[in-house]
C-alpha cells in the first residue's frame, strides 16, 4: 500500500517537471522553425530593400543647344567630324546654364561630374537618329554619375557613403527643386546588356543569355530525360547493367554543380573545340546537370500509371511500344512536365559551373544566336555583386528580384500544372 | 555549311521520307485491296524511313563536327614554316588564335609576319572545304538511308518492329547517357589530376600544409615556388561545413519533429512548402545575402565585443550556408520520421510517456539511421557548395579554426583557378582538376554511405 502511494506520489511529483519539459520541446520545435522562417523573411527584406531603388533612375533633364562649333561638327555626314566631335560640350554648357553660381574652373569642374560617364552618347545617338537637330534647342535627358544618384536615392541612408562636397550637394539639392534632376522607372535595366557605368548597365543581356542557355538545356534534357525514364521504368531488363544506370542517375544527382562545370571545360571545349563563354556549352553542361533531377521525378510519374491501364491496352493487342508510347506517356506527362519545370528552375540559378566555362565575361551586347558570347542572369548578379561601386550593387538586388520572379513564375507554374492535370487514380 | 544550318535541313529531309515513304506504302497497299494487307500501318514504314534517313546522318555530322577543328588546327599549323613551328601548347594556342582571328577579319594582318597570313588563308580554305564536304557528305548519306527505307516499303516486312526495336535502342542510349557523363567526368578530371600528379607529388598534395598556386612566371622570380598542399583547402571546407551544420541540424531536426508529431495538418501544409523555398533559392543570392549584409554585420558584431574578425569571415558564409541546407535536413528527417510505425508511438503514449518523451526515447532511436543519412547528404552539399563560398569566403588558404577569420575552400579555388584566361599545361591550372578530383571522391563517398543508411533504414520498417 505504502509502496503504490508513493510510487504514484513519485510521478505525481515528477509530472510538473515532465510537464515542463514538454513544453520545452515544444518551444524549441517552434523556435526552429520561426528561426527558418525569419531568415527566409529577413533574406528577402535585405533583398528588396537593397534592390528596389535599382528599378530607379536618376536623370538631368537640359535644354541642349546642338551649337555645332561647339561640337566641331559641322558637317555630320563627314566621318572624321563625326568621329572626333566632342559631344559632350553643349551639355556641359546647358547644365552650366542651369547653374551659373558654378563660375570658376573648379566650380565647373564638379558641376561636370554630375553627368555620367556616357552622357555624351544620348546627343551622338540623337543625332545619328536626327541629322536635322543639329544648331536646334532640344529637351534631352541624361543618366546623372553614379554618385549624384547615390546622393539623391541614399541621402539619408548611413549604408552608403555620399561622395559629394557640400557644394555639389546644394547644387543637386536645387536642381531637384527645379525638377532638372529627376528620378524615374528605371527602364534601361530592362533594353540594354552590362555596361561599366551602373545607370548605363542592364539585365537584357542577362536575360536573353538565360533564355537562350534554358533553351539548348530544354532541348536537350527534356526529351532524353524522359526516354531515359521510360526505358528504366518499361523496358529495362532486370540485370547488372540497369542496376548500374541506376546507381549512376542517383550518384549523378548528388554530384557539386562545379564537378559539372570542370566536364564541360574538359570535354567540350577542349575536346571538341567548342568555344568559350557561348550558350550552347552552358546549355549542355546544365542539361547534363538537370538530367537526373527529369529521369527521377519522371520515373515517379511513370510508376504512377496504374497497371490496369497496360493491361486494357495490351489486352486489345497494343505492342508494348504502342502501349507505352499511346497511353503511358500522355498519361504521366503532367507529372514529367512538373518534375522537368522544377529542374529547369534550378537550372536558371545554377552559377558554379557556368563560371568555369568563361560565361563570365564582360559582355554588352545583348547575345543574339546560340553561338555569341553571353552570360546569364545569375553570373550577371555575381559580376555585379563583388564590383566595388556602389550603384552596382543596387542592379545586383534588382536583378536578383528579376531572376526570383522567373523562379516564382516557372514553381507556380508547376504547382498549378500539378493541381490542374495531375490525375488520382 | 555550318553545323547549325545543317541539323534544319536533315529535319527537311527526314520529313520529306516520311511522307515519300507514306505515300508509297498506301501505293502498294492499293493493289492488294487496302492497307490492312501491309505488315504494319503506313505510319511505321513512314517513320522508319524518316529514322533511316536522320540517324545515320546525324551520327556522322556529330563525329565531324567534334573533330572537325582539332583536324584543322593540326594542318594549319603543320602548313607553316618549320623554323616557326611552335615549340609548346601554348604556343600553339597562342598562333592558332592570331591566325583565326586574322581570318575572321578582326586582326590586321598589316603588322603581322607573313607566315601567320599565309596560315590564315589556309585555314579559310580549309574550313571552306571542310563544310562543303561536311554538308555533302551529310546529304548524301541522309538521302542514300531514305531511299534504302523507300526501296523496303513492302507488304511482307514488318515496319513496326523495326521501328520499335530502334526506339528502344535510343530510349537505352538516352539511359546510358547517365554513365557516359559519370565516365567523363572521372576520365576527363582523373586523366589532368594523373598530369598534375606529374609535376606535384601526390604525397605533397594531399599532405602539404601551404597552399599558393601561383607559380613562377619567370624562371628566375623569387618566392613563387607555387605550393599545392590541399590541407588548408579541406580544414577551411570543414570548418565552414562544420558551423552550416551546427546550424542546419538543430533547425532543421527540430522543425521537421515540429511538423511531424505537434503541428495541425493545415499549419504542416502550409509551411513544409515556405521552408522547402530555402532550397530553391539560387546560391548565387546566398552568396550575395552573406558577402553583403552578413559579413558586415558580423564584423561590426565582432567589433563591437571586442574581437577581431575579417570581412570576409567564415562564420558568415557558414552561417548562411547553414539556412541554405536546412530543408535538406528537415525534409529527410519528416519522411523518416513520419515513417515510423504508429503503433510504436501508440505504445509509448499508452503506458503514459509525454509527446515529448515518445520523441526522444522512442521514435527518434528509431528514426536516427534515416536522420543521419539526411545529415550525410546535407553535409555533402555544403561541401560541394560554390558560390556562397566564392562570395563570402575570401581566397586567402588560412589554416586556422577561428571562425572570424577569412578561409578558403576547395570549391573557391577549383572557380578561382579557372575562371579568365588560363593556359591548361601550368601546375596551377591542372591543380585544379586534382581538387575537383578530391571533390568528387568525398562527396560521391558521402552520398553512397547516405544511402546505403536511409535504404538499409527504409527496409526495416516496410
Amino acid at each position: 500500500m505504502t509502496d503504490q502511494r508513493s510510487q504514484a506520489e513519485i510521478v505525481r511529483h515528477s509530472l510538473k517537471r515532465r510537464y515542463r519539459t514538454e513544453r520545452r520541446f515544444r518551444l524549441y520545435g517552434i523556435l526552429a522553425i520561426f528561426i527558418a522562417l525569419a531568415s527566409l523573411f529577413i533574406l528577402f527584406a535585405d533583398i528588396i530593400s537593397k534592390g528596389h531603388t535599382g528599378f530607379i533612375k536618376t536623370t538631368i533633364t537640359l535644354n541642349v543647344t546642338l551649337d555645332s562649333e561647339m561640337m566641331y561638327l559641322d558637317d555630320p555626314t563627314d566621318e572624321i567630324q563625326w568621329s572626333n566631335a566632342d559631344f559632350k560640350a553643349p551639355i556641359i554648357a546647358a547644365l552650366q546654364a542651369q547653374v551659373p553660381e558654378a563660375a570658376s574652373a573648379s566650380e565647373k569642374r564638379e558641376l561636370r561630374r554630375f553627368l555620367g560617364t556616357f552622357a555624351d552618347s544620348e546627343t551622338r545617338n540623337l543625332l545619328t537618329k536626327h541629322p536635322e537637330f543639329l544648331n536646334t534647342t532640344q529637351t534631352i535627358e541624361f543618366p546623372t554619375h553614379d554618385r549624384v544618384s547615390v546622393y539623391v536615392k541614399h541621402a539619408d541612408n548611413p549604408r552608403y557613403s555620399i561622395k559629394l562636397s557640400e557644394q555639389q550637394q546644394r547644387w543637386v539639392d536645387e536642381l531637384l527643386v527645379q525638377g532638372v534632376i529627376d528620378t524615374g522607372f528605371n527602364d534601361v535595366l530592362f533594353n540594354r546588356g552590362d555596361s561599366r557605368e551602373p545607370a548605363n548597365a542592364g539585365v537584357l543581356g542577362a536575360i536573353v543569355g538565360s533564355l537562350l542557355t534554358m533553351l539548348v538545356t530544354l532541348a536537350i534534357s527534356f526529351p532524353v530525360g524522359i526516354a531515359a525514364a521510360v526505358y528504366l521504368e518499361e523496358f529495362a531488363p532486370q540485370n547488372k547493367l540497369t542496376d548500374f544506370i541506376e546507381v549512376n542517375i542517383n550518384n549523378l544527382a548528388a554530384v557539386p554543380s562545379i564537378i559539372f562545370g570542370l566536364l564541360g571545360l574538359a570535354v567540350f571545349i577542349n575536346l571538341f573545340g567548342m568555344p568559350r563563354s557561348v550558350p550552347v556549352v552552358g546549355g549542355l553542361v546544365l542539361a547534363l546537370m538537370t538530367l537526373p533531377t527529369i529521369i527521377i521525378s519522371s520515373r515517379a510519374a511513370i510508376k504512377s500509371v496504374p497497371p490496369s491501364i497496360r493491361e486494357a491496352a495490351e489486352g486489345i493487342g497494343a505492342s508494348k511500344m504502342q502501349v507505352v508510347l499511346h497511353h503511358v506517356v500522355p498519361l504521366a506527362m503532367p507529372g514529367m512536365l512538373t518534375g522537368s519545370i522544377i529542374g529547369m528552375a534550378q537550372a536558371l540559378g545554377e552559377t558554379a559551373p557556368l563560371l568555369l566555362i568563361g560565361m563570365v565575361a564582360f559582355i554588352v551586347d545583348v547575345p543574339d544566336g546560340l553561338f555569341s558570347s553571353a552570360t546569364v542572369l545569375p553570373v550577371q548578379i555575381y559580376l555585379w555583386a563583388s564590383s566595388s561601386e556602389q550603384g552596382f550593387v543596387e542592379l545586383a538586388s534588382a536583378a536578383i528580384m528579376v531572376l526570383l520572379t522567373f523562379m516564382i513564375i516557372m514553381n507556380a507554374l508547376a504547382i498549378w500544372l500539378r493541381k490542374r492535370l495531375e490525375r488520382r487514380w | 555549311m555550318q553545323t547549325a544550318n545543317l541539323l534544319p535541313l536533315i529535319l527537311v529531309l527526314a520529313v520529306v521520307a516520311y511522307g515519300l515513304a507514306y505515300m508509297r506504302s498506301r501505293a502498294v497497299a492499293a493493289p492488294l485491296g487496302g492497307i490492312r494487307n501491309l505488315k504494319a500501318l503506313p505510319f511505321y514504314y513512314a517513320a522508319r524511313a524518316a529514322l533511316w534517313c536522320a540517324i545515320p546522318a546525324l551520327i556522322v555530322l556529330a563525329v565531324w563536327a567534334g573533330f572537325e577543328d582539332k583536324v584543322i588546327q593540326g594542318i594549319v599549323i603543320a602548313s607553316l614554316p618549320p623554323d616557326t613551328w611552335p615549340e609548346s601548347a601554348g604556343q600553339a594556342s597562342l598562333i592558332l588564335s592570331q591566325i583565326s582571328n586574322v581570318a575572321a577579319g578582326s586582326l590586321n594582318s598589316e603588322f603581322l609576319p607573313e607566315h601567320i597570313t599565309g596560315a590564315a588563308s589556309v585555314l579559310e580554305a580549309m574550313q571552306n572545304k571542310s563544310g562543303n564536304f561536311k554538308a555533302i557528305l551529310v546529304v548524301l548519306i541522309a538521302v542514300l538511308g531514305a531511299t534504302f527505307a523507300w526501296t523496303r516499303v513492302a507488304p511482307h516486312i514488318n515496319a513496326r518492329k523495326n521501328v520499335e526495336t530502334t526506339l528502344r535502342r535510343i530510349f537505352f542510349a538516352c539511359a546510358a547517357l547517365a554513365v557516359l557523363t559519370t565516365a567523363g567526368i572521372v576520365f576527363s578530371v582523373f586523366l589532368e589530376t594523373l598530369r598534375f600528379f606529374d609535376r606535384v607529388p601526390i604525397t605533397e598534395f594531399l599532405f602539404g600544409t601551404s597552399w599558393s598556386p601561383q607559380t613562377a612566371i619567370r624562371i628566375d622570380q623569387i618566392g613563387s615556388e607555387g605550393a599545392f598542399g590541399v590541407i588548408p583547402l579541406f580544414t577551411g571546407t570543414l570548418l565552414i561545413s562544420a558551423i552550416a551544420l551546427l546550424v542546419a541540424v538543430p533547425v532543421g531536426l527540430l522543425s521537421a519533429i515540429y511538423l511531424a508529431e505537434y503541428a495541425s495538418k493545415r499549419m504542416r501544409s502550409t509551411i513544409k512548402p515556405v521552408l522547402e523555398m530555402l532550397a530553391g533559392i539560387p546560391t548565387v543570392v546566398y552568396g550575395f545575402f552573406a558577402a553583403l549584409t552578413v559579413a558586415p554585420f558580423i564584423r561590426d558584431l565582432a567589433e563591437t565585443v571586442g574581437l577581431e574578425a575579417s570581412s570576409q569571415s567564415a562564420l558568415a558564409a557558414g552561417l548562411v550556408m547553414g539556412i541554405m541546407i536546412v530543408p535538406f535536413v528537415s525534409s529527410l528527417s519528416d519522411d523518416v520520421i513520419s515513417a515510423v510505425p504508429q503503433t510504436m508511438r501508440d505504445g509509448s503514449l499508452a503506458l503514459g510517456a509525454t509527446q515529448s518523451e515518445t520523441m526522444k526515447k522512442v521514435i527518434f532511436p528509431a528514426a536516427l539511421p534515416g536522420i543521419i543519412g539526411g545529415i550525410l547528404l546535407a553535409a555533402s552539399r555544403a561541401i560541394g557548395e560554390t558560390m556562397i563560398v566564392v562570395m563570402a569566403a575570401g581566397l586567402a588558404a588560412n589554416l586556422t579554426a577561428n571562425p572570424l577569420n577569412s578561409v578558403t575552400t576547395v570549391t573557391v579555388q577549383i572557380a578561382t583557378l579557372l575562371v579568365g584566361d588560363q593556359e591548361f599545361d601550368s601546375a596551377k591550372t591542372l591543380s585544379a582538376f586534382a581538387l575537383g578530383m578530391l571533390l568528387f571522391i568525398v562527396t560521391l563517398l558521402l552520398n553512397v554511405l547516405a544511402l546505403k543508411i536511409v535504404r538499409k533504414y527504409r527496409e526495416q520498417y516496410d
